[in-house]
């Protein structure tokens, strides 16, 4: 297999700001480039729907750009397994196919974490940004009542989504103390375009509380949720609500580049100032190697794009904006650093692991990640420890060390078809 | 993907009318239904990250398990079950 010539220089997973600006950046320079994304439109999850909705500028521009490039788009497309350099196995319509690449940029984005408390898992509640992506294409939310709660940045762009598209927004509750938003403020000084943004956001949520130092404990309700507790750690009260929009904050999606064998650092993938990885060829770019928005994610794209199609000298020309962008990111993490009192908001009773239904009670019995897999099926459901990986490394310090393919759920003629090609499998188990 | 001509698809055999570049997820809560699937234990759940992680609003489309719901658009005629 590996004397075949790669069927793309360049390959770009994750169609995002920074997959986008990659592909783009390599495209343009005549590289034969594919963009592959698991789903139908450009944009990732902070530009969904903006074809849909009116442009927002910056995402208008660089879909014209990629329309306008040769690179090639797979879209709806599953990358499951990397089972060896040079060669992705993926997904498309519950079809396999191969992808072969010579140079590899991952940009997969992040995820909202989302820390268990009890009634998390009753219907209406979804996180802040999970929430926001949903209505952007079509989830009604016009009349509803909507608490807003968790951290970060995301929480004000939801509200102020959720109230143009008709929700009532009660309130928005930040579990982040008013003393640290303050920093954070002045940090935003530096960077006007992000303070304008803050600012309009504010502006389009008149009359609606942003409240600090405050967190979610319990949403109750039979078959959907009818109320939420707040505290400010003295008080509890509850709000009547429809909606519980609910995140606190991003994590990396580094599956892909851990199954690729690349080295991670804090949880971000570790790439040096090329936005190269660990392993020769692959780069990474965008919220994977760090939180920072879609500006940084922009800047990173490009960087990797230029580097991976070796315009160093354009790449080299990027560094101060991703530096700048990169204090930016710091101030960002020390301004929303979950408190922890958090940890303990989830009860024995409590489901910490969705897809099989595992307790906290249940997790106790065991002293690690690996042994809370193999005893009680924690993090071995269709979302493979996405949403509870991260909590339970939260609340009970575990570290997920590894990933085993395939990293996406997937038909196992899909995964078969890398050693038995052509052959009239029908197993459609998951 | 403008958000113009309307489109039909079913839920649980029921017809709705959607506008185009609507999610099946979104045409879903549309149609009132509350519930997408029901846990291990039984338990009533519905889409969480709507970002195609979580795996919540997985959904039969066509025939077809186990898809996700919110990364997926609405195709004419495409009949949906929630998994009950």
């Amino acid at each position: 297999m590996t004397e075949h010539p790669p069927e793309f220089e360049i390959v770009v997973v994750g169609a995002g700001p920074a997959g986008l600006a990659a592909a783009c950046s390599a495209a343009e320079a005549n590289h034969r480039v594919a963009l592959v994304d698991e789903t139908p439109w450009l944009g990732g999850q902070i530009w969904r729907g903006q074809q849909a909705t009116g442009p927002l500028a910056s995402a208008a521009k660089w879909f014209a750009r990629f329309q306008r490039s040769r690179a090639v788009l797979f879209d709806r497309t599953t990358v499951i397994a990397a089972p060896e350099p040079g060669l992705l196995l993926a997904e498309r319509d519950g079809q396999p196919s191969r992808i072969r690449w010579a140079r590899l940029v991952v940009a997969t984005g992040a995820r909202e974490l989302f820390l268990p408390f009890p009634g998390w898992t009753l219907p209406g509640v979804m996180g802040a940004g999970g929430l926001l992506n949903l209505v952007k294409q079509g989830w009604p939310v016009r009349g509803q009542r909507v608490v807003v709660a968790g951290s970060g940045p995301l929480l004000l762009a939801a509200a102020e989504g959720f109230a143009r598209h008709g929700a009532r927004v009660i309130c928005i509750a930040e579990q982040a103390p008013r003393s640290a938003l303050a920093r954070f403020g002045l940090a935003l000084c530096q960077h006007p375009g992000k303070l304008w943004q803050a600012f309009r956001l504010r502006r389009g949520l008149r009359g609606v509380p942003y409240r600090f130092g405050e967190w979610p404990i319990r949403a109750e309700g039979a078959e959907q949720i009818r109320s939420v507790t707040l505290t400010d750690g003295c008080r509890t009260w509850t709000h009547p609500c429809d909606l519980l929009a609910c995140g606190f904050g991003l994590v990396p999606n580094a599956e892909l580049a851990l199954a690729l064998g690349c080295a991670l650092q804090e949880g971000n993938v570790r790439v040096d100032h090329w936005q190269a990885t660990s392993v020769p060829n692959i780069f990474c770019a965008g919220e994977t190697t760090g939180i920072a928005g879609a500006d940084s994610a922009i800047i990173q794209g490009q960087i990797a794009g230029y580097a991976a199609s070796d315009q160093r000298a354009r790449a080299e020309a990027l560094f101060a904006q991703r530096a700048a962008w990169q204090r930016f990111s710091r101030s960002l993490a020390q301004a929303f650093v979950l408190r922890p009192e958090l940890k303990s908001i989830a009860t024995d009773e409590t489901v910490v692991c969705r897809c099989e239904d595992v307790s906290l009670g249940r997790l106790r019995q065991f002293t690690a990640w690996r042994e809370a897999k193999l005893h009680a099926r924690c993090g071995m459901g269709p979302c493979q420890g996405r949403v509870c990986g991260p909590a339970a490394k939260w609340i009970l310090g575990w570290g997920m060390e590894s990933v085993r393919p395939p990293i996406c759920p997937a038909k196992v003629r899909s995964l078969v078809a890398e050693q038995i090609t052509g052959s009239s499998l029908t197993t459609d188990e998951r | 993907m403008r958000m113009s001509s309307p489109l039909y698809v079913t839920i649980n055999g029921r017809p709705i009318q959607v506008p185009t570049g609507t999610t099946i997820a979104a045409a879903i809560a549309q149609a009132g239904v509350l519930r997408f699937r029901r846990s291990v234990f039984g338990h009533p759940r519905a889409p969480l990250c709507g970002m195609g992680t979580c795996m919540e609003c997985r959904v039969t489309i066509n025939g077809q398990a186990h898809c996700r719901s919110c990364q997926t658009l609405c195709v004419e005629g495409m009949e949906i079950r929630t998994d009950d």
